[in-house]
This record gives C-alpha cells, sequence and structure tokens, in this order.
C-alpha cells in the first residue's frame, strides 16, 4: 500500500509550498510532487488601472526582487508608449535602468549565497539547525557575516540612487527614467568609505567565488552529484551571445548545448512558449511549444544563462566563466548545486558591471525619456536573479490595462525543482521508513538551490520550517516530523 | 475705522483683519490648523471638518467661521489632535487609498496629513467599496477609489459659462463626484492639469504622468504639510 509524506514548510508570507513524497510498502519513491500556492490575483487586480501604474504596482508581487518586476514592466511598457523594444532608450534611460538592475541583482545574489547558501556549505548540510545560519556564520566566521552584510547594503544603495527608494522605488517609468544620477550620488558608490564601494565589491566578490571553490575541491562527489540532471536550459543573451540580465534575445539550448529556441524575439514570446495546467498544482508549467510538454520544459535562472550564453563582457567573470565551462568540456552543466557557482560568476560579474557604468559620464546626462506612436500591446522580458521574467500588457484606447500575462521565474523553474526534489527523494528516502533530519534537509537544499521565492520567503534565519508526514492511502498519519 | 480683531489661539494673542476666516488668520499668523476641504479663493463650505477647534466649548470648523474680537480658539490640544486624526483614519478606511502604487504619493494632502497626524492602523474597519475608474476623458482619469469628496474640483473646475466639470452623482453611500462625460471629452489641457492639481488626493490623474516626478523632490518628501505656514 503506497504511502505519502508530506514536507509542508509553515510560511509567514503569501507564498507557500508543500512537498509530497509517496512511497510504497517496500519504502520506495513512486512519485513526487512539489506544490507552490502561487499569488496570481495581480493578473486580474491590474485589469482597467492606467497602464503607467504597472512598474509600481506589480513591485508589490515580490518582497525580495521587486526591481525585476518594475523593470520587467516598465521594458513592456516602453514599447507600448513607442519607445521601441528594449534598445530604443536614451543612453542615460538605459544605463540607469541597467545600474538599478545590477544592483538589484548584486543584493539578491549575495543574500542568496551568505544568508542561504553558505551555512550549508560551511556546517554540512546535516549540520545542526541551530547554528546552520546566519547567526551561526556570524559567530564562527565574522568576517564573512560582514562581507555579506556590506554587500548587499552596497546593492541596496546602487538600487535607492536610482530608484528613489531601498524598496519600491518608482525609477523606471514608461520610456525612461525619472532621474539621472547626479555626480554626488556617483562618488557615493564609486568612492563610498571604505568597504562601500564599487572596488571593494568586486574584490570581495572573487573571495567569495574562491570560497566556493575551495568547498567544491573538498566536497566534490557531493556538490556534483547532488540533484544532478539533464535538462534544456533558457534565458536571455545579448545579440551576440553575450551574457546579458537587462535585454537581448531568448535562446535556449538543451542538455547537448544544441539550439532549441533561436535567439528570438521576445515580443513574441507566446509563439514559442505555452504554459500548462495540472490539476495538483496551482502554479502553470511552462514548455517550449515545438518540443511539446514531456521534453520542452527547461531551466532558468544562473546555471541556464551561463549554459546558454557564449560569453561575459567583464574580464574577471569571463575568467571564471572559462573555467566554469572546461568543468563541463563546453557542454551545459545541469548540476544543481552548480547553481551558487553560476550565482557567484554572475555576482562578479554585477559587480565589475556596476563599476564601469558609475564610471560613465552617460550617467549624468539629461535626456531622460523617449516616447513615439502608441502601440496597444508590449511584452518585457528581463533576466530577474531567479531566472527569466516575462510581463504582457494590452491596453485599450482610454489608456487602461485591458490584459496582463506574467511569467515569473520560480514558475520557470517549476518543472526543474519537482525534477530536483524527485532525485532527491530517491536518493535520500528509498528504503527508508522514518522521517530523519537529513531527508528533510535535503529536500530543502534541493529547492533552495533554485531560490525559489517561498525559499526566501521563509527561509531568511536559514531555517525552512518544515513539517513532514507520513500517510498511508487512507490518509493516516503513520509518522510526522517537523523542524 | 479699526479694521483689526484680536483673539487667542491656544492662549497666543492674534491680531486678524475683520472678516478673516479663524483658517486664515491662523496661516496668516504662522498658526496651523489643517485643512482640507478649504481652497484658496473659494467660498469654504465645511464638509471635512478636518480645521475643528473648540470655541467655547463648541466644536466650530475654523475654515468657516469669522475671527471677533476676544474669541478664544483651542487647536493643538491632545482631543482635537485626536480628532483630527480619526478623520483621517475614516477617509483612509471608507475608499481604496493604496498609497504605494498611488502616483499622487508624495504630493497627496491626505497622506501628508495621515504622516503629520502618525496614523500607523485605522480604528475602524477598512470599507473596501466597490469603486470605478472613469477612464473616459482623453486628459483626465477619475478615479474613484481615491475620492474623499471634497469638493474642490466641484468648485474650482468650469467652463467659460461658469458651468461645472464635476457634479455629485446618486445618494447617500453611493455618492459620487463624477466628470461630465460629455465635458470630460473635449476638456482643454490647461484646465486639466489644474483639475489633478487642485485634487488633495490621486482621484484626479492627467494622463500619462504618472511617476514623472522622483522621490525625493515631491511636495511632502522632506517637509510635512503645514511646516510651510508654522513659523
Ligand atoms: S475628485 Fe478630488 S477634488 Fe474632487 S471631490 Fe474628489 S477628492 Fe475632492
Ligand atoms: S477644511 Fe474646514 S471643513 Fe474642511
Amino acid at each position: 500500500m503506497p504511502k505519502k509524506i508530506t514536507i509542508e514548510p509553515v510560511t509567514r508570507v503569501e507564498g507557500h509550498g508543500k512537498v509530497t513524497i509517496q512511497i510504497d510498502d517496500f519504502g520506495n519513491v513512486r512519485d513526487s510532487r512539489l506544490h507552490i500556492v502561487e499569488f496570481r490575483g495581480f493578473e486580474r487586480f491590474v485589469q482597467g488601472r492606467p497602464y503607467w501604474e504597472a512598474p509600481v504596482l506589480v513591485q508589490r508581487l515580490c518582497g525580495i526582487c521587486p526591481v525585476s518586476h518594475h523593470l520587467a514592466a516598465a521594458k513592456a511598457l516602453d514599447v507600448i508608449v513607442g519607445a521601441g523594444t528594449g534598445t530604443g532608450l536614451t543612453a542615460v534611460g538605459e544605463k540607469m535602468r541597467r545600474l538599478m538592475h545590477y544592483g538589484q541583482f548584486f543584493q539578491s545574489h549575495v543574500l542568496h549565497f551568505f544568508h542561504l547558501s553558505a551555512p550549508d556549505f560551511l556546517f554540512g548540510i546535516d549540520g545542526d539547525p541551530l547554528v546552520r545560519n546566519i547567526i551561526g556564520i556570524a559567530q564562527e566566521h565574522p568576517d564573512l557575516a560582514v562581507q555579506g552584510v556590506m554587500m548587499r547594503k552596497f546593492g541596496q544603495e546602487v538600487i535607492r540612487l536610482t530608484a528613489g527608494k531601498k524598496i519600491h522605488g518608482t525609477g523606471a517609468i514608461p520610456g525612461g527614467i525619472n532621474k539621472n544620477l547626479s555626480i554626488a550620488e556617483r562618488d557615493e558608490l564609486l568612492k563610498g568609505a571604505d568597504p562601500l564601494n564599487a572596488d571593494k565589491m568586486v574584490e570581495w566578490s572573487v573571495g567569495a567565488l574562491d570560497f566556493f571553490k575551495n568547498y567544491h575541491k573538498n566536497n566534490q562527489e557531493m556538490v556534483d552529484g547532488f540533484a544532478s540532471f539533464p535538462s534544456n536550459h533558457l534565458s536571455l543573451v545579448r545579440e551576440d551571445g553575450a551574457l546579458d540580465i537587462y535585454h537581448g534575445v531568448l535562446r535556449a539550448v538543451d542538455n547537448d548545448g544544441k539550439k532549441i529556441l533561436h535567439d528570438v524575439d521576445y515580443q513574441e514570446y507566446d509563439k514559442y512558449i505555452e504554459e500548462e495546467v495540472r490539476s495538483w498544482s496551482y502554479m502553470k508549467f511552462p514548455y517550449l511549444k515545438d518540443l511539446g510538454k514531456d521534453k520542452g520544459w527547461y531551466r532558468v535562472g544562473p546555471l541556464a544563462r551561463l549554459n546558454t550564453c557564449d560569453f561575459i563582457t567583464t574580464p574577471l567573470a569571463q575568467k571564471e566563466f572559462e573555467e566554469f565551462k572546461a568543468y563541463t568540456n563546453g557542454k551545459p552543466n545541469g548540476m544543481s548545486l552548480h547553481m551558487h557557482w553560476a550565482r557567484l560568476i554572475e555576482t562578479l560579474h554585477s559587480a565589475e558591471v556596476i563599476r564601469d557604468l558609475l564610471n560613465d559620464p552617460d550617467l549624468q546626462n539629461e535626456d531622460l525619456v523617449t516616447k513615439g506612436s502608441k502601440l496597444h500591446k508590449g511584452v518585457g522580458v528581463i533576466e530577474a536573479p531567479r531566472g527569466t521574467l516575462f510581463h504582457h500588457y494590452e491596453i485599450n484606447d482610454l489608456d487602461q490595462i485591458t490584459l496582463a500575462n506574467l511569467i515569473v521565474s520560480t514558475t520557470n523553474n517549476n518543472q526543474p525543482m519537482n525534477t530536483a526534489v524527485n532525485l532527491t527523494a530517491n536518493a535520500f528516502m528509498n528504503g527508508q521508513r522514518e522521517i530523519t533530519e537529513g531527508m528533510m534537509n535535503a529536500v530543502e537544499v534541493a529547492i533552495r538551490a533554485y531560490d525559489p521565492c517561498l525559499s526566501c520567503a521563509t527561509h531568511a534565519m536559514g531555517q525552512m520550517p518544515l513539517e513532514v508526514s507520513l500517510v498511508n492511502e487512507a490518509n493516516e498519519i503513520i509518522h510526522r516530523r517537523t523542524k | 475705522m479699526n479694521n483689526t480683531v484680536k483673539f487667542k489661539i491656544d492662549g497666543n494673542i492674534v491680531t486678524a483683519e475683520k472678516g478673516q476666516t479663524i483658517v486664515e488668520a491662523a496661516h496668516a499668523a504662522g498658526i496651523y490648523i489643517p485643512t482640507l476641504c478649504n481652497f484658496k479663493g473659494v467660498k469654504p463650505k465645511g464638509c471635512c471638518r478636518m480645521c475643528s477647534v473648540k470655541i467655547n466649548s463648541r466644536y466650530m470648523t475654523a475654515c468657516t467661521t469669522p475671527v471677533s474680537d476676544g474669541m478664544e480658539v483651542e487647536n493643538n490640544i491632545d482631543e482635537l489632535v485626536d480628532m483630527r486624526k480619526s478623520i483621517i483614519e475614516l477617509m483612509f478606511v471608507s475608499g481604496n487609498h493604496f498609497c504605494p502604487s498611488c502616483e499622487k504619493s508624495g504630493n497627496c494632502e491626505l497622506q501628508a496629513l495621515g504622516y503629520r497626524y502618525q496614523m500607523l492602523v485605522p480604528r475602524f474597519p477598512f470599507s473596501f467599496p466597490q469603486k470605478g475608474i472613469d477612464a473616459s476623458s482623453p486628459k483626465i482619469m477619475k478615479d474613484q477609489n481615491r475620492c474623499i469628496m471634497c469638493k474642490r474640483c466641484m468648485k474650482t473646475i468650469k467652463d467659460e459659462n461658469g458651468k461645472n466639470y464635476f457634479a455629485f452623482k446618486n445618494r447617500s453611500n453611493k455618492v459620487e463626484v463624477v466628470l461630465d462625460a460629455e465635458m470630460g471629452k473635449t476638456m482643454p489641457d490647461d484646465l486639466a492639469k489644474l483639475a489633478m492639481e487642485n485634487c488633495p488626493v490621486g482621484s484626479i490623474i492627467y494622463k500619462e504622468i504618472g511617476y514623472n516626478e522622483p522621490i525625493g523632490t515631491r511636495k511632502y518628501d522632506k517637509t510635512p504639510i503645514g511646516s510651510e505656514i508654522e513659523v
């Protein structure tokens, strides 16, 4: 008789998920499912609202990466106000937005690494939850904890000076931005007192990468083997194939690195991507139409981006990228925990880009906005820290939103996360009749590698609250474990 | 003929001109009495009660009451401060005021009063009324979610024949201030901009201005409402 194990994170905010693992009488895993309750009311909520409200309204979708929503919506509205599809803005318009985005990227990646993943690396996946958190790091590795806090603060300052506020700003408006960067503001970031300046951020990003690579060297088997699986990968890339998280064309590659989506214009994303609804989940499952539901799902996020792009534009990150690619002989990397490696390369890249942008005099230009003849439909796509984010709006003649469709990064990663959980369940649970601490942590680590919103939301202190129940077919609980 | 009047606000002697209202005299003397519906240049109607003061233990609206010799006005006392705060709270709960995404944020008088009176959580339950948005004019949007029915638009926005662009519609709890559908279609640009400016909240929005004004430079970003009056 099959039994069900349910791992339920008890959450404090709207995004929440639970894992159900079904085992048979012999303890073999038959199936596993990750349920994420996603807030979809937003698409209804914006209907009828003035279109220019969207970039400010949508940020409320997420307390973790509001800037990504802000910018994706603004990019969609650029199209609507006739400012072109991503390249039509003035130099200061585009560069201020990029600065805002890289600032957000940097702080989000730093948060993930120092607060969420580093505790696992330092204290082990099955380490004592009482020390396996940022507080534990602060006690045992105070310098690392300080770096985490200061790097995050730097990213937030970049956001504040570009968007007006650290969280939920208004900087990006349809067709451009509402402020440039004054010399004084620039110098705050460029020449800020140690350690809050761009050069230090580059230096510390290199340090964080070294920390990971060292950990990898000593734990190669675990890092490489944990929830490793083949998949397709999708992201934006710049037209010449460079990593570009703000704008580009859509590219997807398969497990061998063969292009399966050929650098297409995202204005027509719905020609290539379809979303499947499954009865047991509120969250849809996107896939590439050409390949169909079973073969067309893909991963997004740091790993996917480094798998799709050809090179990185900044020298230090490019050097790291080459090492990363060499590890898999140039082939796409399917190892879930290498997500952390990719994330840190992107962190370094962001620090380099921020530094270079700050040195660009275009940021002090005054021509903030471009507009042309209005269109009724616009799509904005951006690489959010967690992966590709789609915003699609349509408006009527009275400037009201008539349709909104969003595909958020976590939705894009729905199938990959399910796959990772399944692999972990098989590796850690088969043949077991009891739910151990190690099992719960392993499932948590697998989910966390993808950095879904629910993990950030529930996991700020390094411990995802979980409840694990083992039930039989009649739904009688045989064993329950909480932490 | 002596045209001046002497009276007291919270014990301080204020000299005013005959015929001035308490609000006018107080503001001229650098004493802030909060107002919302009151608007320079139009006859005060006393509909919001924000300016409530106490005169001889009676509540009066300071925007409608003329000054008189020897009058003793209580203004900045705990009781009135709390009453004004409760009026602000009532306005917040009877509409849908979602400041974080409202483009009037930072320039909104209601929001600024909320900050000045340190409104955190309203003591009344939210009513979440079902309200619409009228976008039919090519120039402005009228968002009913945010209207506090102060009538400032009704009193100040008129065509060359004195005809009102805005008027009441419906009764009792269904009452709304609406834009005349026909007049809205041909509304001149300057009048549309003035309508947005005169509305204390974000109920009248000039189309496509949006969030052009960055955070930090908006009217109430740096100093609280009333500080322009206070000495
Ligand atoms: S639209 Fe504005 S000015 Fe007119 S009544 Fe409503 S709140 Fe007052
Ligand atoms: S300002 Fe006096 S009643 Fe409104």
